[in-house]
């Protein structure tokens, strides 16, 4: 059964390659784009019940295709990894990923790139699926320029708008740099290890003949480049809020729930090496703290809804990289696993919104949608509660909860009052949404109710939402015993704390709203508040810093300044030539005197010298 | 009186002397046809040259060498006067300092 893991790529990847060759019309691209996903969902589904049932007993399986490139000793193969970080890592790609594919049938309807759309979203799973079931490093390489490609080709799906076809650019741009940072650190470990298989790499970096402190420390943090690029992390966060430029929900499946989160996942895979370089490690949580911080500052301004969920979802892969930083392993990916839920439910909620209300996306315009759209503020308020962890009945609680405890076991007190302040901040925001959008008077009325197949992502999802910080991951296995496990004491306090806390931001939300205080002016705001909508300017920065010394550099290359030397050898020759021409007059008898002249002056040098 | 009682120096001297003059004259005059008559007589002290030192030395090398001349002027002279006839046709003049056509 295990065999048929493939599938779970294959699937989806034959889908993409139907929807792409034939461009069948609206329902067939629906039925074959969600349909292929669904099989691949339910093969999933089955072989995890199987692998959960009766466990391999090293607590993973590798199943081998066939060899990819043979080169002598380098082997690379189209092979499978399966452990349950992979299978949670699966169920979150394939499940989330066809209750989006649903939702994307009504929400995309009667737009003429239906097929296309279907097409691109298919292909995305396909390589998101090779993304974490890769077993060596060249086919995670694969696996993640894969939905690199497909993030650019989604977020400029509406490519007749130039602004949308910048924002994939910048996207594709920003994540590269991160990658390429990744991919010299894989470079590095073959080097070291003359293998790229990964879990060889991860076995042999505990052997003390090959430990060197540095080296490890050196490819930690390429490797983090790399993870910071595509989860859109300090310093490379600016592309994610631009990249809201595609469909709502693409915004959802690759922006917020999988693509995003590869850089958790490959931290996590990865955290042997990372725990022999403790000082890479601590960089994670401090990449992880400050943008969970700076993003979280700039959601709480936003006036665009998309923005402001995308600055949560900067914020709270923040806290996954703060998990990871503090060795709080597997609440990272508990974390990773309960924001897919709750971030794809507030996503599609404000697809909802934005598909009722005519592509409104400014929250001003909003407001008392309460009674006109239940199901969506029902949901809404469902992914709000669990983004701001109320207590006990919601996932975001329990999994940011772990977080938190990690962060306070592991004794660097900034991660856990950093991540405290972080917590607040997502309260306010995320109410602060709700309270804008769904309370007061009516501003804009809904013109068209939402489709059944939009509606019943929803209620599944926010049921995910509830009922995902009771599901219980078995990564013990595969990750190890993570800092937030261990008992230290305090627990008690930390706990009421953290209990109190989002209900603080509650009220504090809405009590500023009914103070009218929702940061939504545009102009005549506080220079703060416009310095934290613009995110704080980095987007300027890099302008000043990179951009504008590039593009100034490229126009004073229009002229090609390195062939100006080839260019001058020319002008002189040219100009000698020009000299030379000058003696030829046309006047024979000038020519017969230089030419006696000159005989005569050979002449008298060969008899008198 | 023998040709072979005249001094060579004098001989060289008056064969140096139609080369300087014709020399001038291709140098100096103005009119195609002259120019080329000039050509004549340079060739023709070259010749006297030849000769002389043949005779001087007893050597058949000096005639030879005048009748090579003697053909390659022949030769020179109507291909010449063709292309003068030629240029006559075309511009209607001989002055070279007229016929600059062909300059840089």
């Amino acid at each position: 059964m295990l065999n048929a893991i493939a599938c779970v790529t294959l699937l989806p990847l034959f889908g993409f390659f139907v929807l792409t060759l034939l461009r069948p019309p609206e329902r067939v691209a629906a039925w074959i784009g969600c349909g292929t996903v669904a099989a691949a969902a339910a093969i999933l589904f089955t072989i995890t019940i199987g692998f959960l049932q009766n466990p391999p007993a090293e607590g993973h399986a590798v199943v081998h295709y066939g060899t990819w490139v043979g080169i002598g000793s380098f082997q690379p193969g189209f092979s499978a990894w399966v452990d349950m970080l992979t299978l949670t890592m699966l169920c979150i790609i394939t499940g989330v990923g066809f209750l989006i594919h649903v939702y994307s049938a009504g929400y995309m309807v009667r737009d003429e790139g239906f097929a296309r759309y279907f097409s691109y979203l298919n292909l995305f799973i396909a390589a998101m699926t090779v993304l974490v079931m890769a077993d060596n490093l060249l086919l995670l390489f694969m696996g993640w320029e894969g939905v690199g490609l497909c993030s650019y080709l989604l977020i400029g799906f509406w490519y007749r708008d130039p602004a949308n076809g910048a924002a994939a650019r910048k996207a594709f741009i920003v994540t590269r740099v991160g990658d390429t940072a990744m991919i010299i650190g894989f470079f590095m470990l073959y080097l070291q290890f003359s293998t790229i298989d990964i879990a060889e790499i991860l076995r042999r970096s505990h052997e003390a003949i090959y430990f060197n402190q540095s080296l490890y420390t050196v490819v930690a943090l390429l490797l983090l480049g790399g993870a910071v690029g595509k989860s859109a992390q300090l310093p490379l966060q600016t592309w994610l809020p631009d990249a809201m430029a595609g469909p709502t929900p693409v915004s959802a499946l690759i922006h917020a729930a999988t693509m995003v989160t590869a850089g958790v996942y490959l931290i996590a895979r990865t955290h042997p090496l990372f725990m022999q370089a403790p000082l890479a490690q601590h960089a994670v949580g401090w990449v992880g703290l400050l943008t969970l911080l700076i993003a979280g500052a700039s959601a709480l301004v936003q006036v665009d809804i998309k923005r402001i969920l995308a600055y949560s979802t900067i914020s709270q892969i923040g806290y996954m990289f703060l998990g990871l930083g503090v060795g709080a392993w597997s609440a990272s990916i508990f974390h990773l696993m309960t924001h897919a839920f709750f971030k794809a439910l507030l996503f599609l909620s404000a697809g909802t919104v934005i598909f009722c209300l005519h592509h409104k996306q400014d929250i001003t315009e909003m407001g008392g949608l309460r009674k006109l759209m239940p199901l969506t503020f029902a949901s809404f308020v469902i992914g709000c509660g669990s983004l701001a962890s109320l207590p006990l009945i919601t996932s975001g609680f329990y999994s940011k909860d772990e977080i938190l405890i990690g962060a306070w076991n592991s004794g660097e007190m900034a991660f856990f009052w950093g991540g405290v302040v972080g917590a607040l901040i997502t309260a306010v925001y995320s109410f602060r949404l709700v309270f804008v959008v769904f309370f007061g008077a009516p501003k804009t009325h809904p013109d068209h109710a939402p489709t059944l197949n939009m509606q019943v992502p929803l209620v599944l999802l926010g049921i995910l939402s509830v009922m995902g910080g009771a599901i219980h991951l078995r990564l013990d296995g595969v990750l190890p015993i993570g800092s937030h496990e261990v008992s230290t004491g305090g627990h008690g306090m930390i706990s009421a704390l953290l209990i109190v806390l989002p209900l603080v931001g509650v009220a504090l939300a809405w009590w500023l709203y009914r103070r009218g205080i929702t940061w939504t002016k545009t102009t005549g705001a506080p220079a703060a508040m416009l310095f934290f909508r613009r995110g704080w300017a980095f987007d300027a920065l890099y302008d000043a810093v990179l951009v504008h010394p590039w593009v100034w550099l490229a126009t004073v290359n229009r002229s090609d300044v390195v062939d100006s030397g080839y260019t001058a050898v020319a002008r002189l020759t040219q100009w000698l030539y020009q000299q030379a021409s000058i003696t030829q007059t046309g006047s024979v008898r000038w020519y017969a005197g230089v030419m006696i002249f000159g005989f005569t002056l050979i002449l008298s040098a060969a008899v008198f010298l | 009186m023998n040709a072979a009682n005249i001094p060579l120096d004098h001989l060289m001297l008056l064969s140096c002397m139609i080369f300087v003059i014709g020399l001038a004259g291709v140098m100096m005059r103005r009119n195609v046809l002259y120019i080329l008559m000039s050509l004549e007589i340079v060739l023709n002290a070259v010749c006297l040259a030849f000769v002389s030192a043949g005779a001087h030395w007893g050597k058949a090398d000096g005639q030879i060498m005048f009748m090579l001349i003697l053909s390659l002027a022949a030769a020179e002279v109507s291909v010449g006067l063709g292309l003068i006839l030629q240029i006559h046709r075309k511009h209607g003049t001989l002055d070279v300092d007229r016929l600059k056509e062909l300059q840089g």
